[in-house]
């Protein structure tokens, strides 16, 4: 279980909830936030699910897959901290985690 | 009597279930036109979702059917190759001179510098600009309609407000606009297309045309080449450092814009078609819109879902691959059918119906997916949200009175006419 913190464009901050193992991508969706339009599913195959990893996460939150690199190149306002919340599975480590979310999914 | 059925020609086709499975062939385009494919992919979804044609007007073809195996073969980039052409057709004789290269066609690295060139003209940042613009167009079509006398909506509507967007994406002289959808026309023209001028044109005709399209572009890429601030397409092409040099095959640029025409010509106007006679076909969820106009933006994924605007996209497989216990060849033609994988009942929730406040309505595979998926996604979306939301502000129905024509064709699903009749709102 972790408790994790998305941060719209806007500044409005959402605080959810999540059981280990399901994806970020997942907590945004199921909790409602908005922001997050997944529109693949979870199959790293578009890149509507976009977030900013806060500097203190980025190490915890793993690695990136050629898969999700090659999807983010794509994307637009990607930064070094870019990554796809479907690719990011939650577990206790992640505790406390904070990402923003981007203007607009793309 | 309601008209908003769709035309039907006699039933020529068999039942798809009375057919030997390799038999079964679901490449002709008059299937489409009468409707008559529906049962078809509904039959290799529950049977053979990785099915092999051994012979078709097309040559031999496998068909992906079931939506999570579009989305692994989309994806997949590296063994399902895009090049030299994403359609079932193979290039037409002849064609290979009049080589016109587009990055949809194209595998990375080429496809990759090429799409991000042009990608800043359609990114939510620059749509948020032209947003206001556009709805004054809408705005201006709409008032300018005719009440209370029937009238083609293809024409006044769907073509007109695409025609309009394509002219604002490529800062393109707006007298000339309707050269766009012309040109539009004559390179997706072919004898499919059958009962349209573009059936019987020639190839020398095709050509003269396309040869008159690009001088017209190389003159605008001319004047725009110094224009390094342009957010229309010629000018991010033309003053890119890595697409400027495109300028020594003048092809090339015909090719790129072409794929930016024709992406987003007909699959915009058939949503905005398609999507009108959804909705005369489905009263109450009419009802529930008028209702609660907050339902247009998943109203409009749904519209997409629903008409599938491409029915499918090509590949070709460059190694040996399994999916679904079949092996599919190194060289072996792949087409994904998306309009049968958005209709699988094991991914979308009563899949034949038309639901427009449906639980994660983006969640269809219109736009593709992987690295070729729509680049004008935010853009179709757009035009359709904010022409349902000023025929919301100005009319109670947009009533469709008579047959809808469908192009035969079985790749773009097309409206070509539709009569209409607008009921104001009550003042
Ligand atoms: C409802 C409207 C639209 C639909 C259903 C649609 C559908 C598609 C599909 C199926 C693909 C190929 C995806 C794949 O291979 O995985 C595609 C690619 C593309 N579309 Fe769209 N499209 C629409 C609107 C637009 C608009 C408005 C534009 C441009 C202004 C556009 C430009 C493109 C371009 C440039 C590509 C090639 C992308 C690439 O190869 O990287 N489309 N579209």
């Amino acid at each position: 279980m972790a408790t994790v913190t998305f941060i719209e464009g806007n500044g409005t901050e959402h605080t959810v909830t999540v059981d280990n193992g399901l994806s970020l991508m997942e907590a945004a969706v199921n909790n409602m936030v908005p922001g997050i339009d997944a529109d693949c599913g979870g199959a790293c195959a578009c890149a509507t699910c976009h977030v900013y990893v806060e500097p203190a996460w980025e190490t915890k939150a793993g690695d990136k897959s050629d898969m999700e690199e090659t999807m983010l190149d794509f994307a637009e306002g990607t930064q070094g901290n870019s990554r796809l919340a479907c690719q990011i599975k939650i577990s206790d480590e992640l505790d406390g985690l904070v990402v923003r979310l981007p203007e607009a999914q793309f | 009597m309601s008209f908003a059925e769709d035309h039907r020609e006699t039933t020529k086709f068999p039942d798809p279930y009375s057919l030997p499975l390799e038999k079964l062939d679901v490449s002709d385009s008059g299937l489409f036109s009468a409707q008559e494919h529906w049962r078809y992919f509904e039959r290799l979804r529950k049977e053979d979702p990785v099915h092999y044609c051994p012979d078709s007007e097309f040559g031999p073809y496998w068909s992906i059917t079931k939506f999570k195996d579009i989305v692994a073969v989309d994806s997949n980039f590296k063994v399902f190759s895009s090049d030299k052409t994403i359609v079932i057709a193979d290039p037409r004789e002849g064609e290979d001179e009049f080589d016109t290269p587009m990055f949809i066609a194209m595998d990375p690295p080429r496809h990759d510098v090429q799409r991000k060139a042009v990608t800043p003209a359609v990114a939510p940042a620059n749509l948020a600009k032209l947003e206001g613009l556009i709805r004054e167009r809408v705005c201006k079509i709409l008032d300018d309609l005719p009440v209370g006398e029937a009238f083609d909506w293809v024409d006044r509507v769907s073509i007109e407000l695409t025609t309009q967007m394509l002219a604002t994406l490529f800062d393109f002289p707006w007298e000339d606009r309707r050269k766009l959808t012309r040109w539009s026309d004559i390179s997706t023209a072919g004898p499919d297309l059958v009962g349209t001028e573009y059936a019987t044109m020639t190839e020398e005709d095709r050509r003269a045309e396309l040869e008159e399209c690009l001088a017209y572009f190389l003159m605008l890429w001319e004047e725009r080449r110094g224009n390094g601030d342009g957010t229309d397409f010629i000018s991010l092409l033309a003053t890119n450092p890595d697409t400027k040099e495109m300028i020594t095959n003048p092809y090339e640029i015909l090719g790129n814009l072409i794929l930016l025409i024709v992406g987003g010509n007909d699959t915009t106007r058939n949503s905005i078609s398609g999507g009108l006679l959804a909705l005369n076909q489905n009263p109450k969820e009419f009802e529930k819109l008028k209702a609660n106009p907050a339902l247009v933006p998943s109203m409009v994924s749904e519209i997409i879902r629903w008409v599938t605007p491409l029915a499918h996209m090509r590949r070709t497989a460059l190694e040996d691959y399994e999916i679904g216990g079949k092996t599919i060849k190194k060289g072996d033609k792949v087409v994904m059918w998306y309009i049968s994988g958005n209709r699988d009942d094991e991914e979308i929730d009563r899949p034949n119906e038309f639901i427009i406040d449906r639980d994660k309505a983006r969640h269809h595979l219109s736009f593709g997916f992987g690295i070729h998926r729509c680049m004008g996604n935010r853009v179709g979306e757009m035009q359709l949200r904010i022409l349902w939301e000023e025929i919301l502000n100005r009319f109670d129905h947009v009533e469709v009175v008579g047959d809808a024509k469908r192009l035969d064709s079985n790749f773009v699903m097309g409206i070509t006419e539709m009569p209409v009749v607008l009921h104001p709102k009550k003042a």
